[in-house]
């Protein structure tokens, strides 16, 4: 699947966790930007991992810190 | 003097923290986490700054710290062994008794091998971090104790959490690990926060199916749980499906002290390649005789862990009844979790026990699941029957008090 395919799925899923309705660009950082908490990140994980049928370890999600990164990563790990 | 407000000071991370605890002290309450126990007077009794209390938030849950026998071991061995040993167990530091309480642990769990840390932390820590590698996967539930989240951190395995005992959660996980993988599914018995327990029958006959060693961590319930006391996983009839059991001399064997059992075959390799277990030094020997016949007694003890059974049963009622919010429906361990509206409500409901004469566990974010503020009362076998109904009292009169019921 293509990067903006990936991209549309993904903005798909965020929506539920994005309470504030925040405008989401690549540069939005889901700490900062989305105050995202440890909860929430991993309903929103978990939802992807599901979506795309992959694992995310905790180790890549240290990696991750911008929306952008996030679906890059997702493209990435589909293969 | 250190100037506070210079850049790059390495406490700003902390700062947050800090304002929380002035918040909460501000408000008057008395330090929920600087309590001083300036006597104890049995397992269950003890004066708290400066007030006799009944403790119902200890692990002492079968009551050992003041057996006659353990502490006559105890003695003994300080007297013929010395205070401590000043060595690692690799070197100079293994004595006959750290022998010795290994082979009461092989006993306890009919299991071939043993293997004693210096904490139960460790452990988990050891066990963890040298199993688990580089290209291995760990698969583990998101409620898991900081030990094992510390252990997973100090490994280079890629750790994958799932939801808190969520058995269809699990194993889609397990489904997409890259065929080849190593993988550790790593569980508790009991959940120590809630004081709930996990499906292990299921879940482990889950991650067996797709290949994965298990470890299960049975601190909070060895000694009450299952027909020989060896836990969830004896009680659920899987126990021998378990790789890797861990545990603690901190709970109910009423000393300090942690360990892996296993039947591995491979298993004492760990001795020389475990690094929390070579580079610390081991046990005093007054703490593994203490261990080793606490944990002898501990076999024998059906008519304690009944009581102790009853105790929860008694307190669960009784605090449900009353209006409570509880973390299980029904008792499933000696942890019985009372869920508090917000940290203040809670500091302010922990004070007005604390006044009542009644020690409970205040527990906040992050140690709890969900962001809960909680009060979790871990009960004791040596708690007696009066000794509950005083405490559902205090628990009846102190959530009036607080508007919490």
């Amino acid at each position: 699947m293509d990067r903006a395919a990936t991209a549309e799925r993904i903005g798909a899923l965020i929506a539920p966790f994005n309470k504030k309705g925040v405008a989401i660009t690549d540069a939005s950082t889901f700490s900062g930007d989305l105050e995202f908490d440890s909860l929430t990140v991993m309903d929103f994980v978990a939802a992807i991992e599901d979506e795309f049928d992959i694992i995310i370890s905790m180790n890549q999600q240290a990696e991750i810190e911008t929306y952008g990164q996030l679906v890059d990563a997702v493209v990435k790990l589909q293969g | 003097m250190t100037d506070t407000t210079a850049k790059g000071d390495l406490f700003d991370k902390f700062q947050p923290i800090i304002d929380l605890r002035a918040g909460l002290l501000a408000s008057g309450v008395e330090d929920p986490f600087g309590l001083v126990m300036e006597k104890v007077l049995s397992p269950t009794t003890a004066i708290c700054n400066g007030r006799e209390t009944i403790l119902l938030g200890t692990y002492n849950y079968m009551g050992m710290t003041f057996d006659p026998d353990v502490i006559d071991a105890g003695k003994q061995a300080l007297d013929d062994f010395g205070a401590g040993t000043t060595g690692s167990r690799v070197l100079n530091g293994t004595y006959a008794g750290h022998k010795a309480v290994e082979e009461a642990l092989c006993e306890f769990y009919a299991m071939d091998h043993a293997m004693v840390f210096s904490t139960g932390y460790q452990a988990n820590l050891g066990i963890i971090s040298t199993i688990a590698g580089k290209g291995d996967y760990i698969v583990l539930d998101i409620d898991s104790h900081a030990s094992i989240w510390d252990g997973c951190k100090m490994g280079d395995a890629e750790v994958v959490p799932f939801k808190h005992n969520d058995i269809e959660a699990m194993e889609k996980r397990l489904k997409r690990i890259p065929e080849g993988a190593g993988k550790l599914v790593i569980l508790e018995g009991v959940y120590s926060m809630m004081g709930d327990i996990a499906p292990l029958k299921e879940m482990i006959a889950v991650a067996k199916a797709h290949g994965a060693m298990v470890l299960v961590d049975e601190a909070h319930s060895m000694g009450f749980i299952g027909p020989n006391g060896r836990g969830v996983a004896e009680d659920q009839g899987v126990l021998d499906d378990v790789d890797f059991v861990i545990g603690t001399f901190s709970k109910s064997v009423g000393t300090v002290g942690g360990f892996c059992v296993s039947n591995h075959p491979k298993f004492e390799i760990m001795r020389l390649v475990c690094r929390p277990y070579v580079f610390t030094a081991s046990l005093p020997p007054s703490v593994v005789a203490t261990a080793a016949t606490s944990i002898r007694k501990l076999m024998h003890a059906g008519n304690k862990r009944a009581h102790l059974w009853e105790n929860s049963r008694t307190l669960h009622a009784g605090l449900k009844e009353r209006g409570f919010q509880l973390g299980t429906d029904s008792p499933q361990s000696a942890i019985i979790s009372v869920i508090m509206p917000d940290l203040e409500r809670g500091a302010a409901m922990w004070e007005a026990l604390l006044k009542e004469g009644l020690y409970v566990n205040l527990a906040r974010p992050p140690a709890t699941p969900a962001n809960m503020t909680l009060l979790r009362c871990s009960l004791c076998a040596e708690h007696s029957a009066e000794q509950v109904q005083t405490i559902i009292g205090m628990f009846e009169r102190a959530g009036k008090a607080t508007g919490i019921i």
